[in-house]
């Protein structure tokens, strides 16, 4: 990881971090009736309904200027909570991640308004990105033209919830990738649509990372990995697993989960 | 384990100095008040247009859709009318019983379904904190331009009422909007102070409704002011008539309405109103602001 000429300039640094999550809820049998709450207060035990997930224990590395990174582990491992951690939308138990700039999330999962037409959560997610209204204004014909949810008729005027689940996530991935950023963290963006979108948001994500210092790239098709990342990190249950050129590391990947 | 690990083999620098040297900030770090209220001014146009999409799309499944902003209110009025005009009759001989209670009721149900919703702010929209970055004030604060927006249209029915009542247009009516300022800004402070309580307790929620329920009862909506002055002295009368509530109930009955009895002269009144919208507005923001990396937690 270290670099010993010392002339590449960091972007992202992650120290010791970890990141827990509280889940409020969780109820496991028995635990749902009064006298069971009652006996967990009077005897103190800690309160099942809330239970902690560890998700990140303590992972470190340096990302540099211009470098892609892919993230890559098997499902549960903690991949997009680190990207989260590092976007500063999760805060950090203990250690401490420090970026240059805002990091910037590009995920299908970005919550937007079901009851709303496409075309206002453009506006609005846009704004929540921090656009000015000028520029939003701008910019809303050319994110649903990009996102082709058009296509078949005039769906930017209906509500998200009548929408199938590939094209509210191909106008999800529209409107993030609208904006320019720093420091780019893609969460398997480009699994989502039809194979004629897939291109599309591929071609997107290069002229990104061209504006862009430095990108992070979570996805479970090591093609694409192979294609965009030249280094990348191995999480395991929240650890690192293996760090260093793609090749070698997936590699080592594939061996472990052929076991 | 180790606090920091070595990330230069060559100067062996921690990572925190190396973060240091090439001014990279923490994700975590808080953004300085000032810096804070800057940001939250730059997303303006996020709080208000986020605030539209939350009427839409609260009203846009009913069939009466926004003409339930004026509707709600009615009703609730009407509710109250009956159980506490026709039924209990605890008006005795007031003048104009029906415009004093629909206004205690309309000012009251404001800060109520503020608090009820700003509460809430935070926990059910985790999704959005999760996923996108603006200042998080901006939830609990779209939540009191919500309400503002249905307090408007419960106003429009309110001038009705208490001119339908009886009551003349005055130079009075000059004072409503200062009343409504005041009480949004109190507002404010609810829903901001509330969002990070219901954040960090998730069983706050649970208790609001008994504790907006004991203040409606302390606030002189349901009957004559003189109530308290009759039954209370001493400190238990001070604090009642220092409630806030009850202050800007009584401003407005003072703005909208004739013959009516206060607890205390308006000059008064509106020292309190400033004091109480100031108080709470400011100190509920700053608590707000000082938890606001933590609220993707969960």
């Amino acid at each position: 990881m270290a670099d010993p000429t010392g002339e590449r300039v960091p972007t992202v640094i992650v120290d010791d971090a970890h990141v827990v999550y509280r889940v409020h809820g969780s109820g496991s049998p028995g635990s749902g009736t009064p006298v069971a709450s009652f006996k967990r207060l009077v005897t103190g035990t800690k309160q099942a309904a809330v239970r902690e997930v560890h998700a990140i224990k303590g992972v470190s590395f340096v990302a540099y200027r211009g470098e892609a990174i892919g993230l890559i582990g098997s499902n549960g491992s903690g991949k997009s909570t680190l990207l989260r951690a590092i976007a500063g939308l999760l805060p950090v138990q203990s250690g401490a991640i420090y970026a240059a700039g805002q990091p910037s999330l590009l995920g299908v999962n970005a919550a937007l308004m079901n009851d709303l037409p496409g075309e206002r959560n453009v506006v609005l997610g846009c704004l929540a990105m921090g656009m000015t209204p000028a520029d939003v204004k701008a910019k809303t014909a050319d994110i649903i033209e990009f996102s082709g949810i058009n296509e078949r008729g005039d769906f930017s005027s209906l509500p998200m919830r009548t929408y199938s689940s590939g094209m509210a996530a191909r106008l999800r991935f529209s409107i993030a990738a609208a904006k320019e950023h720093d420091v780019l963290l893609i969460d398997e963006a480009l699994a989502t649509g039809d194979a004629k979108f897939r291109r599309r948001s591929e071609q997107r994500v290069r002229d990104l990372r061209k504006e862009a210092g430095t990108v992070f790239l979570v996805s479970h098709s090591e093609q694409s990995i192979r294609d965009t990342c030249e280094r990348s990190i191995w999480l395991e249950s929240g650890l690192i697993r293996g760090d260093g050129p793609t090749e070698q590391v997936l590699k080592e990947y594939e061996a472990y989960m052929r076991k | 384990m180790p606090q920091t690990a070595v990330a230069d083999s060559d100067t062996g620098l921690t990572l925190k100095e190396l973060a240091h040297r090439h001014g990279l900030s923490s994700a975590g770090a808080l953004p300085s008040f000032p810096a804070y209220t800057r940001q939250l001014w730059s997303y303006r146009h996020f709080i208000s247009s986020y605030a539209n999409a939350k009427v839409t799309s609260s009203l846009g499944k009913t069939r009466l859709g926004s003409l339930w902003q004026v509707l709600t209110p009615l009703i609730n009025a009407g509710v109250y009318l009956v159980i506490f005009g026709v039924l209990l009759k605890t008006h005795r001989n007031m003048d104009n019983f029906i415009a004093y209670l629909c206004i205690g009721v309309f000012l009251f149900g404001f800060t109520q379904s503020v608090t009820q919703a700003g509460v809430q702010s935070i926990t059910s929209n985790l999704g959005l904190i999760r996923a996108l970055h603006f200042p998080r004030a901006c939830l609990p604060i779209a939540v009191v331009l919500v309400e503002l927006r249905n307090m408007m249209a419960a106003m429009a029915v309110l001038m009705v009422i208490v001119v339908g009542t009886g009551e003349p247009i005055t130079w009075q009516w000059l004072l409503i909007p200062p009343v409504l300022l005041l009480q949004a800004l109190f507002n404010a402070g609810m829903a901001t102070a509330g969002a990070r309580l219901g954040a960090k307790l998730t069983d706050i929620r649970q208790l609001v409704p008994f504790v907006m329920r004991i203040w409606l009862y302390g606030s002189a909506v349901l009957y004559p002011v003189s109530f308290f002055a009759e039954r209370l002295s001493g400190w238990k009368l001070a604090l009642v008539e220092a409630n806030p509530l009850l202050v800007y109930i009584e401003l407005m009955r003072h703005a909208l309405m004739e013959k009516v009895e206060l607890a205390n002269p308006p000059a008064v009144l509106w020292a309190q109103a400033a004091g109480w919208a100031l108080v709470v507005g400011i100190g509920g923001f700053v608590y707000f602001w000082r938890g606001e990396k933590g609220y993707g937690r969960g």
